[in-house]
Order: C-alpha cells, then structure tokens, then sequence
C-alpha cells in the first residue's frame, strides 16, 4: 500500500471517528474539522518520510488532537476573554446522558448535523463534510453550486449551532424515531442526487454521492442496529446501486427496468440487500415506509426476468405503503406495478386521477406515455411522452424518452 | 442558556378563554421546572413608538419600526440548557396559545 493509499483509506475509515472525539472534546465544530483536516495533511507528509504508523487511526487522532490545542491557544493569546466564554459556554453543562444512549462519538455527530433547527440543504452539506469527510470543493460540485455559496452555507450551520446551543448528543428516547427518520431523510436526499443527478449536463448516476450515502447509512446500522427503518434504508440504498451498471447504456441513455440486462446486477449487494429484507420480515415488526420500498426492491431483484416479477406481491407492497405514505408519486407508482398486473386500461384509470398533483413531474406524463402506447392510442402517447421530454432535468432521462416515444404500439 | 420565545400571530386580539387557561397551567409548569424567566403580552403595532437616537437630534416616530403582516404579541424567556429543550418547551408553548413561536437564543 503506498503512502498516498494509506492517507485515502484512513480518511474513509478514521475522518468522522476523529471529527467526533474532537468535538466532545473541545466542544466546537470548527476546531473539530479545521484540527481534523490538518491531522490528514501531516500525515501526507510525515508517512511519506518516517513510513505508515502501525496505527493509523490513533496517529491521526493524537496530531489532530495536538492541532486542536495549538489553534485554541493561538486563538486564547489573541482573544483570551472571548474564548474563555466560549469554551465555557459550549456543552459543558450539558445535562447527562440518559442511561443506555450509544456510546459512539459519531452517532452524537450525525444527529448534531441532521437537527431539524437547521435548514435542509445544510443538513445534507455538514453530513457530507463532518460525517463524510468531502471537501467543501467537492459538495459544491455535487449540489452545483459555487464553492464560496457551499462555504457560507457550512459556516452559517456551524454558527447556528453554536450560537443556537444545537446539542451534541443522541437525542432522548421520546424525540429518537423523529430524529432518526430525519438522518435518514438526509442520507436519502444523497443517494437520489447521485442516482438520478439532477441538470442537464451532470453525469446520469453520480457513483461519488450513492457510495457516501451507503457508507454513511451503514455506519448508522451499526450504531442503530435495532432500527428497522435504518436497516430498510440501506436495503433500499443496496438493491438500488446493484442495479448501477445496468441502469446507464454505454451511449449515456438511462435503461429502463423492463429493458436493463439482469446479468450485469451486482450479486453481492442484492444478496446482502435480501439478507436485510429478510432479517426486518423475521421481526414480525410493522415495516416503515422504507421497509417496504426495500421489500418492493427485494422483489423486482429477486425476478429472472421482467416478465417473471411477482406483480401481485409489489402490489400488495405498494398498497401498504400508500397507507403511510399519501404521496401521488407513491401512488403513481402503485399504479404502474397494478398495470403489470390487471393491464394498462385499469392502470390508466388510476394515473389519470393524478393529473392535477403531478402535472409538472416528468414521471406522471412518462407513465402515461407508457400506457397509452399498450393500449394502442398512438397520437394521445406521442403526446404525453412529449410532455415528459420537456420536463424531464437529466439527459440520460430525456434520451431514453425520446427512444421510447418511436416504439411500435400494442 | 437563556432563549427568547417570541409568540407570532397576525392580529393582537386576546387568547380566548381557553388559550388563557392553557397559557396559565404551561406558565405555572415552566415555573416548577425552573425554565421560567419572564414572559409578557404586547399590545397592538398601531401603538409603538420608534425611538432614533444616533444622529443630532432623537427621531420620535409613530409606529412599529418594520410593517408585516405577522408581528410579536407576546413572548417568553426561558432558561435552558440546550437548543432542543427550548424547542420542546416552545412547541408546548405554541399549543397552548395556540399561536406561532419563534426561538432566538441570546448571545
């Protein structure tokens, strides 16, 4: 392993563990992350020289502890008045924790990052950057903004927090299922930008983003490991990215279910997917919404063929899930499954009722293209598929409609 | 930690019999908890009085000094430890009064 690989896989391992220990040590985010990325560019330098340390891990935390003491002295003998009153303010008389909260720094960390007094899209950004170790270059890349309006965003919710008194702890048991199903909504929100990236000059599947959200969900699956919810995301998260490779042809069009060659599904995260499905039915316990999108998932990746899939199951799915989840879109897609099983005619009845809430999604009018086509009603299909090219944000999704639009009907 | 909870509401008419009930046993509950600090109604914008006092001479002028639809009717100081015991005493405190809170932590 060289020197450069070394740093790389203690980054992935050992970023967020250190950016956790440091901000209950010292009780502030930006000291965490400044002392944290520091600890990596010594190491860069100083492995190169004396060679990779036996433990890595604990290098990296002693330097990045050592930067952060520096920092806070240097800081100390400029404003030695105003650090006192922030060091004592922050944290320190946090009330103490409730008896059987999870000892590991990070889970602190990620609900800290996802609290709800913060703006959506800066939960995303300081997930990525505390949790995930990306750079403040690289979220800006993956969101499209520029890097100086990323940077504001971070800085704003690293102020909020402290000024605001965001708390560093697992939340209490009362708040916990709201809180978790807010981290949850952030690791979601990451893994759809890189599954279906959004604008029209941004690569169709963003690999950067789905891995981090994956990486990101099973480090909360080992911190929660009882939360089904958690385990179904990451189902859902593994049965999707199995699918990667067969998702995009190699002239950049995205491939629909029905048409993408099952050979090219990745084995192991549809057995690990399925083992995860398998382990929440085993509980007998109430399945979440993302339970049951990952059950949708598990049966569509256990089919040979698109012809083969088990209809009925993904329809009684879906029924449940409608029942939590009164979406359209959700609707819309019970609608398409119930088309594989009673024919588009009945289907049609059913996406038509949601003209009015979907009228501006791509989907809607694509599944109605779709529909119109089987039953023979060419102009009507022409249509509506042109309806969906128009609204559709990404160009391996409007290659693919326009493909689709010359099929025969029937 | 002190936090301001300003009661957000779009008209200053009184809280109804049972809001003011509901106030009531929330206030008493705060005290009992030691979060109370203060708390108060306002009356209506129509009579505040701004007061500009940083050039030569002070400014009185009639009015609140921003014009919006929604205003502050009332607030509460609590003292909490942290961001989410503010946001759970403000959530019970919006139920009580059946109005909007915001929560501002002073400096």
């Amino acid at each position: 392993m060289t020197v450069q690989e070394a740093v790389a896989r203690a980054h992935r391992e050992e970023w967020a563990r250190i950016v956790a220990a440091l901000t209950r040590r010292f009780g502030d985010l930006d000291v965490a992350e400044e002392a944290a990325a520091e600890a990596f560019a010594t190491a860069v330098e100083r492995w190169a020289e004396d060679g990779v340390p036996p433990n890595p891990g604990a290098w990296l935390t002693t330097t990045a502890q050592r930067k952060a003491i520096d920092r806070i002295r240097r800081e100390s003998r400029r404003e030695a008045k105003q650090q006192e009153a922030g060091m004592a303010g922050m944290w320190q008389d946090a009330p103490p924790e409730p008896v059987g909260a999870v000892e590991d720094e990070r889970l602190r960390l990620v609900f800290t990052c996802c609290h709800p007094a913060l703006a959506p899209d800066a939960r995303v950004a300081l997930t990525l950057r505390m949790l995930g170790g990306l750079t403040v270059a690289e979220i800006a890349r993956a969101f499209l903004v520029q890097e100086s309006a990323m940077a504001r965003r971070i800085t704003r919710a690293k102020a909020k927090i402290k000024a605001a008194r965001i708390p560093y702890r697992v939340p209490a048991a009362e708040d916990l299922p709201a809180r978790v199903a807010g981290v949850l909504t952030v690791l979601f929100l990451v893994f759809n930008e890189g599954y279906l990236a959004t604008g029209p000059d941004t690569d169709p599947v963003r690999q950067d983003l789905t891995a981090e959200a994956i990486r990101l969900t099973r480090l909360l699956r080992a911190l929660l490991p009882k939360d089904g919810e958690v385990a179904g995301l990451l189902a859902l998260m593994l049965l999707t990215e199995a699918r990667r490779t067969a998702r995009v042809a190699p002239s950049g069009e995205l491939v629909a279910l029905d048409e993408q060659d099952r050979a090219a599904w990745d084995a192991d995260l549809i057995a690990e997917g399925h083992q995860l499905v398998r382990e929440r039915l085993a509980t007998g316990a109430a399945p979440g919404r993302y339970q049951l999108l990952a059950a949708i998932n598990a049966v569509h990746t256990s089919a040979r063929d698109f012809l083969d899939t088990d209809w009925s199951q993904v329809v009684a799915l879906y029924d449940q899930l409608v029942r939590l989840d009164r979406s359209p879109v959700v609707a819309l897609n019970r609608a398409i499954a119930l088309g594989e099983l009673d024919g588009p005619a009945v289907a049609l009845a059913c996406v038509d009722r949601l003209a009015q809430p979907l009228d501006g999604y791509h989907a809607f009018h694509a599944a109605r293209a779709e529909l119109l086509r089987r039953l023979g009603r060419a102009a009507q299909s022409r249509a509506a598929y042109d309806r969906a090219i128009d609204l559709a944000g990404n160009a391996a999704e409007t290659a693919a409609l326009v493909r689709r639009r010359e099929l025969p009907g029937g | 930690m002190q936090y301001l909870l300003n009661v957000i509401h779009d008209s200053a008419e009184n809280a109804t019999e049972a809001e003011q009930a509901a106030i009531v046993v929330f206030n008493q509950r705060m005290k009992a908890e030691g979060y109370w600090v203060f708390a108060g109604g306002l009356g209506v914008t129509d009579n505040a009085t701004v007061v500009d006092n940083r050039g030569e001479e002070p400014l009185v002028t009639d009015g609140p000094f921003v014009e919006s639809k929604e205003y502050v009717v009332g607030f509460w100081i609590i003292e909490a430890p942290d961001l989410d015991v503010a946001l759970r005493l403000a959530t019970e405190g919006s139920k009580a009064c059946h109005r909007k809170v915001e929560v501002r932590p002073f400096l």
